[in-house]
C-alpha cells in the first residue's frame, strides 16, 4: 500500500472523488514553487503531480513546455525535484505525491539510483509518459518492485484488444486521457469520456480519473463525476506562468477542488 | 554455425530493438498507430505489388538508378584513393530523402491516410514530401525550424509551390528537434486522418527500418554498380549523417561485407569540446532517449536534450538512428565529425574540381574524403554518397564566405 492506495481507499469510504492537480517542479522559481506546493492540500488537493521539467515535452501544450522551460532557466534538475518533495514531505506525510514527465531524465541519472532517491524522497507514483507498457522493463517493473506505483495514461486510441496490457502492470490509479491530444487541449466534452471510463470501470478495480482539456470548476465537477477523480493542470500553470501570487494561485485551485467534491 | 549468427544484417529484433538501442519510446496515444504501421508495414515488406509501384515510381519518377561516377580529377588531385561519387543528389527533388518518401506514402495510402506530416531540416525531406502529396492529392503539413525556414528560403517556396502547408515551429532554438516536436504533437491531435512520414532513421520502431529498407536502394545499386566499374567490392564506403539516412541506405547492403570500411561522418560545427557547439551525437553525445526511441543524445549531466549547431540545417540534430548508435558500439562502422570550415572548403573543392555543386551535409562527407585519399594506395576504391545537391545551401554558403548575392549583378 502506497499514499495513492490509502488516499483512494479514504475518499472512497467518505463518497469523494479525488482532485488531482499537477504544478511544474522549479516553475516559476524553486521557492515560489516549493510554495504552491507546500498549499496545495490546504485548498483541497488530494494527490499532487509534480513535473519534471524536460527540454522536449512531445505530449504537452505550450502551457508546460513554457512552464518546463521557465523552471530549467531556473535552474531545476531532477535532483531538486526530488528535494522538493523531500522537503514538502517535512509537513504533510499524507498527500500522495505523484512525478510526471518524460524518461531521460530519469535513464540519466539511473533507473535503480532514481528510485532510490524518490522512494527516500517520499514519492508515491510516478507518470512517465513516453514509457508505454511495451517497455514495462525499463522503470515500470523496477518502480513495482521499489513499492512505487507506475501509473499509465489510458487513451481513447487504447482500443479493447490494448486495453488489458495498459492495466496489467498499472497501479494506484489509471489516469485516463479524455481526448486525442497535448496537454492544454481545447475543452474536452463528457459525452465522448463516459463510455470510455465506463469501458475501463469494467476491466479493473483501480481507480480512473480523468484529465486533459478541465480548466474551469464546472468542467471539474463534471469530469471528476465520470469517474473516480479529475486531474486539471494546464490552467493552474497557466496562472503560475502569468506570475500571479502563489496565494492568488491556491485561491484559483480551491475553486476547482470545492467543485470537483462537491 | 549458420551464418546468420554472424550477420549485422537482422536487426531489429521483435522489440525494435539494435542492440540496446531503438525501442518504442511514446505515449499512449500513438502507440496503437505505431503498432498498425509495424503490421502493415511487415506485410507490405513480403507483397510484391508494393516493391513494383516502389520500382516504377523509383525508375520513372525519381530516376533511379543514380549514376556511380568516378571522380577523376579529384581523384588526381588528391593523389590517392580512387574516388567514386553516389549521385543521389541527381535524384528528383535533389536529394535521397525521396526513396523513403514513396515508401511511406504508398504505405500511408494503404492504410487509408489522407494527411500527411512530416518535419523537415535543411527542407528536403519536406520537399520530397511535398512532391509526393501532390502527386497523389494528398494534404501535406511540413513543420520546420523557424530557424531553417530562414536559412533554407528555396525549399521553402518550393514546398508551398507544391500546396504544403508550413508551419515554422519557434520553440526552442527553431530547428530540426523542434520540428519534430511538434510533428509529435500534431500526430498525437491528429491520429485518425493523419500519417506522420518521418525522414530519417529514427524515431520509434518501425522507422528507424523502415525508412532504412527504403533507403537501401542506394546501397543495392552502388554494390551493383561498383561490380560493373571495377569487378569488385569498394574498400571504404562514407556519407554525411544527422539522423543518418543516406548512410544507413548506403552501409546497409554492405554490413555483412566486412572487408568493405565503414565510415559515417557527423557534423562537428564549431569543433567537438565541452561547449557542444556541434552536432556529432556519437563523437560527442551519450546514450538517452528522445522521439521515441533510445540512441546517443547531445545532453547535460541532467538529461536535458542540448541543442545542438551545424552550418548544415540538415545535419543540425541532437540524435542520430539506433543503428547508426549499435554499429558504433559494436565497432562495426568508424564515425568521425568534420567541422563547418572544413565543410565549406570541401564544398568548394567539389564545385572546382568537378562541377557539381554539393549540399552541405555531403560536403562534411567529403571533407573526410579529402583528408583520407591522400593517404591511401590509387587502388584503394572509396564511394561516397553525394546524398543532395547545393543550389539550396548557396544563400548560406555565400553568406559564410562573406559574398553579397547583389554584388554579382
Amino acid at each position: 500500500m502506497t499514499r495513492i492506495d490509502d488516499k483512494f481507499a479514504d475518499l472512497k469510504a467518505a463518497d469523494k472523488k479525488a482532485f488531482v492537480t499537477y504544478i511544474m517542479a522549479g516553475d516559476t522559481d524553486y521557492d515560489t514553487s516549493l510554495e504552491v506546493m507546500r498549499g496545495l492540500p490546504g485548498v483541497g488537493v488530494d494527490v499532487i503531480e509534480l513535473g519534471l521539467p524536460f527540454t522536449d515535452p512531445v505530449a504537452d501544450g505550450a502551457t508546460i513546455q513554457l512552464a518546463g522551460q521557465r523552471a530549467l532557466d531556473a535552474g531545476q534538475t531532477l535532483k531538486k525535484t526530488l528535494a522538493m518533495a523531500k522537503a514538502f514531505r517535512e509537513d504533510d506525510n499524507t498527500t500522495p505525491i505523484v512525478i510526471m514527465g518524460y524518461y531521460n531524465p530519469i535513464y540519466s541519472m539511473g533507473v535503480d539510483k532514481f528510485l532510490v532517491a524518490a522512494k527516500d524522497a517520499g514519492v508515491d507514483g510516478l507518470i512517465v509518459v513516453d514509457l508505454p507498457p511495451e517497455e514495462d522493463s525499463e522503470l515500470c517493473l523496477p518502480a513495482k518492485d521499489a513499492g512505487i506505483n507506475f501509473i499509465r495514461l489510458a487513451t481513447p486510441t487504447t482500443d479493447a484488444k490494448r486495453l488489458p496490457k495498459v492495466i496489467e502492470n498499472t497501479s494506484g490509479f489509471i489516469y485516463y486521457v479524455s481526448m486525442n491530444g497535448i496537454t492544454g487541449s481545447a475543452a474536452a466534452q463528457a459525452d465522448s469520456v463516459q463510455p470510455e471510463v465506463a469501458r475501463i470501470k469494467e476491466a479493473t478495480d483501480l481507480p480512473v480519473v480523468i484529465g486533459f482539456g478541465v480548466k474551469t470548476p464546472e468542467a471539474s465537477k463534471t469530469f471528476a463525476g465520470l469517474g473516480d477523480g479529475v486531474v486539471v493542470g494546464s490552467a493552474i500553470v497557466e496562472r503560475i506562468g502569468r506570475g500571479d501570487a502563489p496565494a492568488d494561485v491556491l485561491a484559483f485551485v480551491k475553486t476547482l477542488a470545492d467543485a470537483a467534491h462537491s | 554455425m549458420n551464418d546468420l549468427f554472424n550477420s549485422f544484417m537482422t536487426g531489429p529484433d521483435e522489440n525494435g530493438r539494435f542492440g540496446d538501442f531503438g525501442g518504442r519510446f511514446v505515449s499512449e496515444t500513438l502507440m496503437p498507430l505505431i503498432l498498425e504501421l509495424e503490421e502493415q508495414y511487415e506485410h507490405a515488406k513480403t507483397d510484391q505489388t508494393f516493391w513494383a509501384e516502389m520500382n516504377d515510381l523509383w525508375t520513372h519518377y525519381v530516376g533511379r538508378p543514380s549514376p556511380l561516377y568516378h571522380a577523376e580529377r579529384l581523384s588526381e588531385h588528391l593523389g590517392g584513393a580512387k574516388i567514386y561519387l553516389k549521385r543521389d543528389e541527381l535524384n528528383h527533388t535533389g536529394a535521397h530523402k525521396i526513396n523513403n518518401v514513396l515508401g511511406q506514402i504508398i504505405l500511408a495510402r494503404r492504410m487509408g491516410k489522407t494527411r500527411i506530416i512530416a518535419e523537415t531540416g535543411a527542407g528536403q525531406h519536406g520537399v520530397a514530401t511535398a512532391t509526393v502529396c501532390a502527386k497523389f492529392g494528398l494534404k501535406c503539413v511540413v513543420y520546420m525550424g523557424a530557424h531553417d525556414v530562414e536559412r533554407q528560403a528555396p525549399n521553402v517556396f518550393r514546398m508551398k509551390l507544391l500546396g504544403a502547408e508550413i508551419v515554422p515551429v519557434t520553440s526552442g532554438r527553431g530547428t530540426l528537434k523542434d520540428a519534430m516536436n511538434d510533428a509529435l504533437r500534431d500526430w498525437v491531435t491528429n491520429v485518425d486522418d493523419t500519417f506522420y512520414c518521418i525522414g530519417t532513421v529514427a524515431g520509434p520502431h518501425p522507422y528507424p527500418a523502415m525508412v532504412r529498407d527504403f533507403q537501401a536502394i542506394i546501397g543495392k545499386e552502388a554494390k551493383e554498380q561498383m561490380q560493373a566499374a571495377e569487378g569488385r567490392l569498394p574498400d571504404t564506403i562514407i556519407a554525411a549523417i544527422g539522423g543518418g539516412s543516406n548512410a544507413m541506405g548506403l552501409f546497409f547492403p554492405f554490413l555483412d561485407d566486412k572487408e568493405v570500411n565503414i565510415i559515417g561522418v557527423e557534423a562537428g560545427g564549431k569543433g567537438v569540446n565541452a561547449k557542444m557547439e556541434h552536432c556529432a551525437s556519437l563523437t560527442g553525445g551519450r546514450p538517452g532517449v528522445l522521439h521515441g526511441n533510445r540512441t546517443y543524445l547531445l545532453q547535460d549531466d541532467d538529461g536535458q536534450i542540448l541543442e545542438g549547431f551545424s552550418i548544415s540545417a540538415g545535419l543540425d540534430y541532437p540524435g542520430i538512428g539506433p543503428e547508426h548508435a549499435w554499429l558504433h558500439e559494436i565497432g562495426r562502422a568508424q564515425y568521425v565529425s568534420i567541422t563547418d570550415v572544413e565543410a565549406l572548403e570541401a564544398f568548394q573543392l567539389c564545385c572546382d574540381m568537378e562541377g557539381i555543386i554539393p549540399a552541405l551535409e555531403p560536403s562534411h562527407a567529403l571533407a573526410h574524403v579529402i583528408k583520407i585519399a591522400p593517404t591511401l594506395p590509387k587502388d584503394h576504391l572509396i564511394i561516397m554518397n553525394m546524398c543532395g545537391r547545393g543550389d539550396k545551401d548557396i544563400f548560406t554558403v555565400a553568406k559564410a564566405l562573406g559574398f553579397e548575392m547583389g554584388e554579382f549583378a
